[in-house]
């Protein structure tokens, strides 16, 4: 990722284009746009430096309302496109907007493919559980039973759980967050930002027209407490209104569990920490969230360092280099007569 | 092993077929034969043939693989129609290739392989060498693994070893026959086995035991010669087309100072273009095998736009998955190279089987209106020249550009005059570094009056962040925009800046000016069609021969060249493709003639259709 620089003085305000935002009034990815453009500057890199690339859905629109560098593709793609630019380019920082349809189900195979890499990519994912631009089909992280204009009688399969998911694709940094809690949303792609490697953040996002209040649960204050899990590292995963609730892990049980703190039969609650290696700790804390988000953990799960495909493919680009002999074309001539040859007089 | 004392005869010209089981080596064996015959300096052409399957089962039909080399003291334009000597290692390989042969050619049978089982395995009742059906042939029985083993007894290597050393044992053979230098071969098996000096030793005795054989055995009373042609002087190498095409695109990245970015899956017949490239990291290309052909088209474009040269190589079915990435990047006017290596389809078709079936989908595959520029090699050395044309026309006009291969330019061979690269064009490109428009503004779309290319504003230049997409965008600014008269201009613009590409005018090969028939091609039929039409010239029948490497734009000229003559012949591996272009655009009459066999065209089916057509119209 490009490294900041110290000098600039950039505001929110230098991040947002000459576009006319076109979302629906009331859309999530408003609120979402006005974190990420007031986070910016906080980075230190210049505009120049960062570029946007999205697919195509409601929140692929992102790019243009960015005064940055970007580029609105095509469906499902913008993992792999990301890729070839940040492979070729390592001196800037990329960022990937993508939603539900187009990460999970049309672009499913880039992204798994994009995480296990580990390529230098920040891959926010909008998550309406709902398809919008194409006026409101279910998605893949639709509840079993959606009923939309696709699935009059209620949709049949089973829903991804996006975490999981990315977490068995290998993905070395994972985190969710609320388009609606700012302060949340901006110190999870601050964490994301920091992370060498892919970081994949699924970011529950209100679509007001085709599944408004999809996440009302998690969101509204009254119910918001009992049922929202902050994870924070080193600290015990404890939540509640009166923080009645403890995630622990059973002796002898492959998972996490919730239980009643009240009801803890010598047991703690499990310490949070995101750089467990295994990555069966994470997977089992997104295993607490489903289609109900009775318990729905927020925050960085998993956060761990290994090689960034981009700089593996820099390092062996730079080994090659130690074989330069000459000048480029000097070595094209060698390399063309490097086979048996014959010469006609 | 000096040469012997036997009678030597002079010929002009050979074609030899090596034939054997998937697993007899082959391929090796052919590829070693013509590097010697190139080192010799005879010109040379090379048809390899296998299954797709890596091992189909031993002894088998479908488990045939051949190669053949033609060889000859003038220059030569085919792989040749018909062996003039075939070599058998087993009843498969007999049965598979007979009918090829013209009567009186030359047939060397491993009789060592010619077993009850393995006779039965290819519906022979009877041995084909005792029962007399083979008596219009000169066959020259060998028991090839027998004698190998035997001349390998003292060093110490496992039967297994030994065995698989026949195919040293018939390149021993057939290098003494056709006096083939063979220093290059020791050298190579010398390099091949660098960490089994017994298997270097075993293979060299056994290709010396063939030798010794030729020379002591009376079956094989004659040794021939093909002097060395008459070829422009210089440095040669003996090429395939994927191998030409991917040192095309090294130099590309050489002559253009850009790194180059290629994103591939392996498909057949385009991946050894990705292995080769692979190699040459030190000169600041990155090749990603990406997790399919979607993917290794969007990392390249990814990368071009990044400022990078990206490319793509893939065959048919990868091409239609990438077709909505290639509509893209027309719609991003970014530099793309897209490189199809034809093969027979629909579906999976024939992998190892070449047509040139692809010309629709290269010109029209894509939704909307969605024009680019597709050029073609004609040979394999071609295919360099045909990559670093591709890159040209790509850069400097902000194109995604298709170079259609095929199968039988891929991994036929020839010689290649090597050329030096001071002699390659000039490809170097310039980013934009500057606002373009009032106010320091910066205007993605704002075009370049001479080529209609817009700038090529690479992400890191400060002050020309811009956002580009898909959405169509309104001229100069690349804003959205959804205005109708703005969409019918872009439309048009689109169209107008791939006519607008300069391409070479076509050239007409027509000796003596008087012919009234016009052969018309395209890729890789210009062998056999050249060779067809110099084979009716010598015969007296004046024959107009044009050959089109860019399929689009078209060459200015090409209307008035066909207006010229009183009949146009396209003959095609498909099912007239550019008949049906040439005819649309430009009115003309034109004839097709088409072959999907699979197979290239030989020069004597071409030969024998346009005789009738320039006799009898």
């Amino acid at each position: 990722m490009a490294s900041p620089t110290v000098e600039l003085k950039l505001t929110a305000k230098d991040f947002k284009s000459d576009q006319e935002v076109r979302w629906c009034p009331g859309c999530g990815d408003y609120s979402i746009l006005a974190a990420m453009q007031r986070f910016m500057p906080e980075l230190g890199i210049p505009r120049e430096k960062t570029v946007f690339i999205s697919g195509i859905g409601c929140s692929s629109r992102f790019p243009y309302y960015m005064n940055t560098y970007g580029m609105h593709s095509i469906h499902g793609r913008a993992p792999a496109i990301a890729t070839g630019l940040s492979a070729s380019r390592p001196d800037l920082s990329v960022w990937v907007v993508t939603g539900d349809g187009d990460a999970l189900s049309i672009g499913g195979n880039h992204l798994i493919h994009a995480l296990r890499r580990n390529v230098n990519l920040k891959i926010l994912l909008f998550n309406n559980r709902i398809y919008g631009l194409t006026k409101g089909q279910y998605s893949p992280t639709s509840e079993l039973g959606k009923i939309t204009k696709s699935t009059p009688a209620g949709s049949a399969d089973s829903p991804f759980n996006p975490l999981s998911l990315a977490l068995g694709a290998e993905a070395s940094f994972v985190a969710r967050t609320i388009d609606s809690d700012a302060k949340h949303l901006q110190s999870v792609l601050r964490a994301a930002a920091e992370h060498e490697g892919s970081a994949f953040v699924e970011i529950y996002q209100n679509c007001n027209i085709f599944n408004d209040g999809a996440f009302e649960l998690i969101k509204d204050s009254s119910t918001r407490d009992d049922h929202l899990i902050r994870l924070e590292q080193g600290k015990p995963i404890t939540f509640g209104s009166e923080q009645q609730f403890s995630v622990v892990h059973p002796a002898g049980a492959f998972g996490l569990s919730v239980r009643e703190s009240a009801a803890l039969d010598g047991e703690s609650p499990v310490t949070h920490d995101a750089t467990v290696d295994d990555p069966a700790y994470a997977f089992a804390l997104s295993r607490l969230s489903g289609s109900d988000l009775n318990t729905t953990p927020i925050g960085v799960f998993r956060n761990v360092i290994r090689p960034t495909y981009d700089q593996l493919v820099q390092k062996q680009l730079e080994d090659a280099k130690a074989q330069v002999t000459g000048t480029p074309d000097e070595m094209l001539d060698d390399l063309l007569n490097a086979a048996d040859t014959w010469t006609i007089v | 092993m000096a040469a012997g004392a036997k009678r030597v005869e002079q010929l002009d010209r050979v074609v030899i077929r090596f034939a054997g089981d998937s697993g007899d080596g082959m391929q090796l064996t052919g590829d070693r034969f013509t590097s010697e015959t190139a080192q010799l300096g005879n010109d040379i052409s090379t048809l390899p043939n296998f299954p797709a399957e890596i091992r189909a089962p031993a002894g088998t039909l479908p488990g045939v693989s051949s190669f053949q080399v033609h060889f000859a003291d003038y220059d030569i334009l085919t792989p040749g129609d018909s062996p003039n000597v075939l070599v058998a290692m087993n009843p498969a390989a007999l049965k598979a290739n007979l009918s090829d042969l013209p009567a009186g050619a030359d047939i060397i049978v491993n009789t060592d392989e010619f077993t009850k089982r393995n006779l039965a395995k290819v519906g022979y009742a009877a041995s084909p060498l005792d029962d007399g059906s083979l008596d219009g042939y000169a066959v020259h029985p060998v028991a090839l693994t027998s004698m190998t083993v035997g001349a390998l007894s003292d060093l110490g290597v496992s039967k297994k070893d030994a065995e698989r050393a026949k195919n040293m044992f018939a390149l021993g053979l057939l290098s003494w026959m056709y006096s083939r230098p063979f220093e290059s071969t020791l050298r190579f098996l010398e390099r091949k086995f660098a960490k089994r000096p017994d298997l270097v030793a075993a293979n060299k005795a056994a290709f010396q035991a063939g030798w010794n054989f030729g020379e002591t055995t009376e079956d094989f009373a004659i040794r021939y010669e093909v002097k060395p042609a008459k070829m422009r002087p210089g440095t040669y190498r003996n090429i395939t087309g994927n191998q030409a095409l991917a040192l095309g695109l090294v130099a590309a990245g050489v002559r253009s100072k850009l790194p180059v970015f290629l994103g591939a899956y392996p498909i057949t017949p385009a991946s050894d273009i990705l292995h080769e490239l692979s190699k040459h990291k030190k000169f600041g290309i990155t090749t990603m095998q990406a997790e399919d052909e979607i993917a290794a088209i969007g990392a390249a474009l990814g990368a071009s736009y990044g400022g990078a040269l990206g490319v793509t190589t893939t065959s048919g079915p990868g091409v239609a998955l990438k077709g909505e990435t290639i509509s893209l990047a027309i719609a991003l006017e970014l530099p793309l190279v897209i490189v199809d290596v034809q093969r027979a389809g629909p579906s999976t078709g024939l992998p190892t089987k070449t047509e040139q079936a692809d010309l629709n989908m290269a010109l029209y595959g894509r939704h909307g209106e969605a024009p680019l520029a597709v050029i073609a090699p004609k040979s394999p050395s071609d295919c360099f020249h045909a990559a670093i044309e591709a890159a040209r026309i790509a850069l400097t006009y902000r194109t995604p550009v298709i170079l259609l291969s095929d199968n039988y330019v891929a991994n036929g061979s020839e010689p290649w005059l090597l050329p030096s690269p001071d002699d390659l064009p000039d490809l170097t490109v310039e980013y934009a570094t500057e606002p373009n428009g009032e106010d320091g503004r910066f205007l993605p779309y704002l075009r370049d009056p001479s080529t209609l290319a817009r700038p090529w504003a690479i992400p890191g230049t400060p002050g020309l962040e811009h956002r580009i997409g898909g959405l169509e965008k309104a001229d100069k600014t690349g804003d959205i925009s959804y205005d109708p008269a703005n969409h019918e201009f872009m439309v048009r613009t689109r169209a107008a800046r791939i006519e607008a590409i300069e391409v070479p005018d076509i050239e007409v090969e027509d000796d003596d000016e008087n012919a009234r028939v016009l052969v018309l091609g395209w890729g890789s039929t210009y062998g056999p069609i050249g060779a067809a039409c110099r084979a009716l010239r010598q015969r007296g029948l004046p024959i107009a021969q044009a050959h089109l490497r860019h399929m689009a734009p078209l060459p200015a000229n090409l209307g008035e060249v066909l207006k010229a003559y009183d009949k146009v012949i396209i003959p095609e591996m498909n099912l007239g493709q550019l008949a049906h272009v040439i005819r649309a655009k430009y009115l003309v009459d034109a004839v097709p003639f088409n072959q999907i066999s699979g197979l290239p065209f030989t020069a004597a089916t071409l030969e024998s259709m346009l005789e009738d057509v320039v006799k009898n119209g």
